[in-house]
């Protein structure tokens, strides 16, 4: 079942885990991100030397979706140069939407492939992708 | 025992599995499902009738105008006014709308007040912001008791005062769920001379309605909370009150005399009806109302005030369960019970349930304003509501599942 899947034992502990969630000491981009409708909302912290992320980190509160997924992607991300992580983001987006199912294509995302099965659950697309067009926004800057 | 009827037998689609389980469907208050008398009513008048009522001369339009008036006339007497004090609209939110625009824009003016209570649903709630915002009136709210959800004399006479021209308020809170001392804010109302506008979408199935003898002055309800489907409401209106408001939608059969450049309108209630109307659905809401007083009030509020017991005191029971505002399960309560999981978001709650076949609302429940004051983890909650269909068994499955939820989401006993 879909709902099983989603949250197993890896998303239920994302959702709780500390580590990611936390400040940034010299952050150079925070991004906010809420979803209205449903009161979830987080706060993306990066920070950037010489083009590479080399840490990223968050608060906010919300549903273990959205908290799990924004953990996820900070653990992703980390280490990863500006493009990189956008084409991570990209992976995740598509994945969420149903356009990218190629396996060998979404090894990128490691534990996060954990969240495909909210590409059938439509009401919670939002809370899955919360945090990723957050990162989006705040590379875009 | 008509008591102990299953009703849910009535209505098709409570009839399916959802998720490999038997649907268990506790959303009521945020749409009832139909019975089949309901459906047929709809499909028969588009297979019989379906001519545009007020207009044709001929027999089908003459009988689909006679179905559409017919329509009025049981609504109108379900809620003891007279037709020409019932407008068809699309829902509430529609109704409370043209309060709005036809009556408060002209009504208001700076220094004027509109009071509320803060528990209002957004329907009852961002009308009144954006005419305080065009009319420089003020929005003022009163705020209710957390637990009990009353309003103390102190504030209503503090907040209702002669600058108050507005006064709107819900039936039933649609997260506290408890009944609201309406009648104590109508008189201060009166006493101040300020118009009431009362939302009762989550009572107009749930207990008899006199709106003459509660003396409010507006009234907004939704059909598809009562059994019909959705896109069928109505406005009550006090007739010199509708008689001296400028309609806010303009067009056809809602005129008296149209020259090129000037136009009367019709008397209330066609005033108000602009353009080709969901007849189908009004036909549909009568069959609703037929449906309801075919069961009689005393058999469907001494059942749904059973199980509301069973189910307030079961959510009382269950360890990490906390039920929001009055938690006594004697409470006058009407339809709705909201709670929260510690430490699992309304969402989580909801999907999980989905996986047993449970429907329950999850989130704001279009009262943000109302999250905030009362402070909630996350900002939201669960809510269950219940219909004159659901059964012991539904509310028992609801206390069985709503423990494992927290399993699920990897917490420990």
């Amino acid at each position: 079942m879909a709902i099983d899947e989603i949250y197993t034992q890896v998303i239920t502990e994302h959702s709780r885990d500390k580590r990611n969630r936390r400040h940034i000491d010299h952050a150079t981009r925070t991004q906010k991100g809420v979803n209205p409708s449903c009161g979830d909302e987080i706060e993306l912290e990066l920070r950037e030397e010489n083009g590479v992320i080399t840490d990223a980190a968050f608060t906010g509160s919300g549903c273990a979706i959205s908290q799990a997924s924004a953990s996820m992607m900070a653990d992703l991300i980390r280490g990863k140069t500006l493009d990189e992580a956008e084409s991570i983001c990209a992976t995740f987006l598509g994945m969420i939407k149903g356009d990218v199912t190629d396996a060998e294509q979404l090894e990128v995302l490691d534990e996060a492939l954990a969240l495909q099965g909210v590409s059938h659950m439509p009401a919670r697309v939002k809370c899955a992708t919360l945090s990723w067009h957050t990162l989006k926004t705040a590379l875009g800057e | 025992m008509a008591n102990t009827k299953n009703f849910a037998a009535d209505f098709p689609a409570l009839n399916q599995q959802v998720n490999g389980n038997r649907l268990v469907y506790l959303d009521s208050a945020a749409t009832s499902m139909r019975p089949q008398s309901v459906l047929d009513a709809a499909v028969d008048f588009y297979s019989t009738k379906g001519a545009n009522p007020h207009r044709g001369v001929y027999k089908m339009a003459e009988e689909a105008t006679a179905a559409y008036e017919n329509s009025r006339a049981a609504v109108a007497s379900y809620l003891s006014i007279d037709t020409d004090e019932l407008i068809f609209t699309r829902n509430a939110s529609e109704s409370l709308n043209i309060v709005m625009y036809s009556y408060a824009l002209d009504a208001l003016k700076p220094g004027d007040s509109i009071v509320i209570p803060v528990s209002e649903h957004h329907s009852n709630l961002v009308p009144w912001q954006r005419a305080a915002a065009r009319t420089g009136a003020t929005l003022e709210y009163l705020y209710v008791d957390r637990v009990t959800g009353a309003i103390s004399d102190d504030e209503l006479e503090r907040k209702i005062t002669s600058k108050t021209k507005i006064v709107a308020f819900a039936h039933v809170s649609n997260v506290l769920g408890v009944l609201f001392p309406i009648e104590k804010l109508i008189a201060r109302a009166k006493a101040v001379g300020a118009v009431t506008v009362l939302d009762c979408a989550q009572t107009i199935a749930h207990m008899p309605l006199d709106l003459h003898a509660l003396d409010v002055d507006f009234a907004a309800f939704s059909g598809h909370k009562m059994y019909a489907p959705m896109g069928i409401g109505g406005l009550y209106g006090k007739r010199e009150l509708l008689a001296r408001m400028e309609p806010f939608l303009f067009g056809g059969d809602m005129i008296e005399y149209v020259r090129e450049q000037d136009t009367t309108f019709a008397p209330a209630p066609q005033k108000f009806e602009a353009g080709t109307q969901n007849a189908g659905g009004a036909v549909a809401l009568a069959a609703a109302i037929d449906y309801i007083k075919a069961i009689g009030w005393d058999i469907l509020e001494a059942r749904e005030a059973a199980l509301m017991r069973r189910l307030v005191a079961g959510l009382n029971g269950l360890k990490d369960v906390t039920v929001i505002g009055d938690s006594n399960p004697d409470a006058p309560r009407y339809g709705v019970v909201a709670f929260n999981l510690r430490d699992v978001h309304s969402h989580d709650v909801a999907s999980i349930l989905d996986s047993y076949g449970i429907a329950i609302r999850a989130g704001q429940h279009c009262a943000a304003p109302l999250m905030d004051y009362l402070q909630l983890p996350f900002k939201s909650s669960c809510r269950a509501s219940l219909a004159l269909y659901n059964t012991e068994e539904d509310v028992d499955r609801l206390l069985e599942c709503l423990p494992l939820v927290r399993g699920k989401m990897g917490y420990g006993d």
